[in-house]
């Protein structure tokens, strides 16, 4: 690396700046790069090395209760969410992205779930919390936490993806990082009673076929779901990774609808209205609907198809040796589960199954490895998602042949990251 | 087996079943929400005009309220400030490279603008505006777009459902099953995909639009 004093960072990854300076961004021969870089970017202090004791191993470190409720290491301090400022207008109707790139396993932390906004984060005093059904229904309810919490409940993990991941991606590659360009995705185990339960409660009239869900937030976010998927796996959560939703993600209550696009998943949840036709609200009409190039818009486009990405190696997460490799990354499919992964290491012209890992359930993320020996070469790594359905996640060709550039939502083409022989990894398009 | 266990059985799913009732009976928690609350609450407004409040409005009223309450972020004639929503403007665009998708050339109801406006605008102010406000500040949104020409038309809760848009027949159900079936190929190819290696035909980085902390370390205390 062309400048070796960087400031340490305990996770080993380069910084942009580094990325720039390795003179990659102006075309150049890139040389030694990332590979001889690292050795010089963090310089652990000798007298914590073997054979000398650390002062960790001599000394009493705090008692219990000094962390009352715990979090991260301080080296792990990079591993948050992040924005990008020029996307939108103001932070209360805006978006950060998960660090897919720094996460193991499907399950992502609470505080690291990306967040999207439209009129603020709703802080909410559950006492002053009520969720209101009604509408066509036999009986109205109203409904307080405590309430809520004496149905029979239900616990699943889901993935929630936003309708507009990737969608800054449509017209050519953009922003280098999965961060940037696949976060708006996180999956978590939720706690929470089935709404058709609630709404068996209220008893549904005979006409009843759509339901407005709707926020408590200065949004006052609203959607129209049909019935169909109220009655099948629906559920009304008031926990997400056996505590208590965080307010970013609706404390004190939230929508579930696995499978389908994160915009309808309401947050805040205070009110849903039952009734016999869609209200075509702002945000799907405005909003979440899809311009195709003969001007035509594709609307309720609810479920999420099968995608995939890989997390490491990728911009944000370079490759530091040579050698074995371990690839890891994520697929899913709002259509069911994960029936396999392909990786391809030259831009899609040949591949090879990777190894799912760890549970592959339906609608949840899914971890899928590949191993191999890296010699240095340049490489186009791709993966390719196929579901159970039998739907296999298509390039980003083809999916522009099908809908152009101007449909912003539902962009789940194949993601192709260039290997450098530095080890740096850059987001590119490929034919 | 002996009639005596068959009993005991018998006792135990009788047991079983009053621990869970039957998944359509009624628990009887919470109580009834009453027409006051609902009514409170009760805003959403559907293409048929279900839900509109008794009111009206007109554009030339709308426009003060425009002036003083939306232009700072939708500009003067609804052309949007910085990265904040166009709302006029923009017909026959969407076919186009650069499509502008306002009130006028994307918007299939009226509706959508009345209910939109009254729950959640002005940003930061939302439901400040009273029923006859809202129905002003739609009016002058029809105004700018060239849908309702004369700014004293009054709309009301009778006839703001009358009032289309001319985008409304562009709007299809989703058919990504049907449209993109070629995608459920099940079994894709493995080998020698490519007539050819595969090419970089474009790169991240000559946007060069990544946030600079993407990888940077920002305290998180």
């Amino acid at each position: 690396m062309s400048e070796p004093k960087q400031r340490p960072d305990p996770s080993g990854r380069t910084s942009r700046r580094s990325f720039l300076r390795s003179g990659l961004a102006l075309g150049g021969a890139v040389g030694a790069g990332t590979l001889a870089g690292r050795a010089a970017a963090g310089t652990p202090d000798a007298k914590n090395l073997p054979p000398n004791v650390p002062e960790w191993s001599q000394s009493l470190g705090d008692g219990v209760v000094s962390r009352p409720y715990g979090r991260p290491s301080k080296f792990e301090a990079d591993v948050i969410r992040r924005d990008v400022e020029w996307l939108t207008a103001s932070r209360q109707s805006s978006v950060s992205f998960t660090p897919l790139h720094q996460l193991e396993g499907i399950i992502t932390p609470n505080g690291l779930g990306f967040e999207r906004h439209h009129g603020g984060i709703a802080e909410i005093d559950p006492t002053e919390h009520r969720l209101m059904i009604h509408g066509l229904v036999e009986k109205p309810l109203m409904l307080t936490l405590e309430d809520l919490k004496r149905f029979p409940r239900v616990n699943r993990i889901a993935f929630l993806e936003c309708a507009a991941n990737s969608g800054m991606e449509w017209k050519g590659a953009q922003l280098n990082g999965c961060q940037f360009t696949h976060g708006m995705i996180h999956c978590v185990m939720y706690t929470g009673v089935p709404l058709k339960r609630l709404l068996e409660e209220a008893g549904l009239k005979t006409n009843a076929k759509w339901l407005l869900p709707e926020g408590a937030d200065a949004s006052g976010m609203t959607r129209s779901v049909p019935i169909e998927k109220a009655l099948d796996d629906a559920i009304v959560a008031y926990a997400m990774n056996g505590e208590a939703l965080y307010p970013e993600h609706g404390y004190p209550l939230r929508l579930v609808l696995p499978g389908w696009q994160g915009n309808m998943w309401v947050k805040w949840l205070r009110r849903i209205k039952v009734g016999d036709e869609p209200w075509h609200t702002r945000e799907e009409t405005s909003k979440y609907t899809a311009l195709l190039p003969d001007g035509q818009a594709r609307r309720f486009t609810w479920a999420m198809d099968a995608k995939s990405v890989i997390t490491n190696p990728s911009p944000q997460a370079p490759i530091h040796h040579k050698g074995f490799t371990v690839l890891s990354g994520l697929a899913w499919s709002g259509r069911g589960a994960i029936k396999g992964v392909d990786i391809s290491l030259d831009g899609g012209r040949n591949w090879r199954a990777a190894r799912l890992d760890g549970p592959v359930l339906d609608k949840a993320l899914t971890r899928f490895y590949y191993e191999f020996d890296w010699n240095g070469d340049p490489l186009l790594l791709q993966s390719r998602a196929i579901d159970e359905t039998g739907y296999v996640q298509p390039t980003k060709a083809a999916l522009r042949q099908h809908r152009g550039l101007n449909s912003i939502y539902h962009n789940n083409g194949i993601q192709t990251w260039h290997v450098l022989p530095s080890g740096e990894i850059e987001n590119v398009e490929v034919a | 087996m002996s009639r005596s266990r068959n009993g005991i059985g018998a006792a135990l799913a009788a047991l079983v079943l009053a621990a869970s009732p039957a998944a359509s009976e009624r628990l009887n928690i919470g109580r009834v929400a009453t027409p006051e609350e609902i009514k409170g609450w009760d805003i959403d407004v559907r293409p048929d005009g279900q839900g509109l409040p008794v009111g009206k409005g007109t554009a030339a009223l709308g426009e003060t309220i425009f002036q003083e309450r939306c232009a700072s972020c939708h500009g003067e004639f609804g052309e949007g400030a910085g990265r904040w929503p166009e709302l006029a403007g923009g017909a026959g665009t969407l076919k186009s490279d650069s499509p502008v998708k306002t009130v006028g050339s994307y918007w299939p109801y009226v509706s959508t603008v009345f209910d939109f406006v009254h729950r959640a605008m002005p940003f930061g102010a939302a439901q400040t505006l009273t029923p006859d406000e809202t129905y002003s500040v739609t009016a002058y949104l029809l105004h700018l777009n060239d849908i309702l020409k004369d700014q004293d038309f009054e709309v009301n809760e009778r006839n703001l459902a009358t009032i289309r848009l001319p985008n409304e027949k562009n709007f299809v159900m989703d058919d990504r099953e049907t449209a993109e079936n070629e995608f459920w190929t099940a079994k894709p190819c493995m080998t020698n995909c490519l007539p050819k290696a595969a090419t970089i035909t474009g790169r991240a980085r000559i946007l060069d639009v990544t946030p600079e902390k993407a990888s940077t370390s920002p305290p998180v205390q």
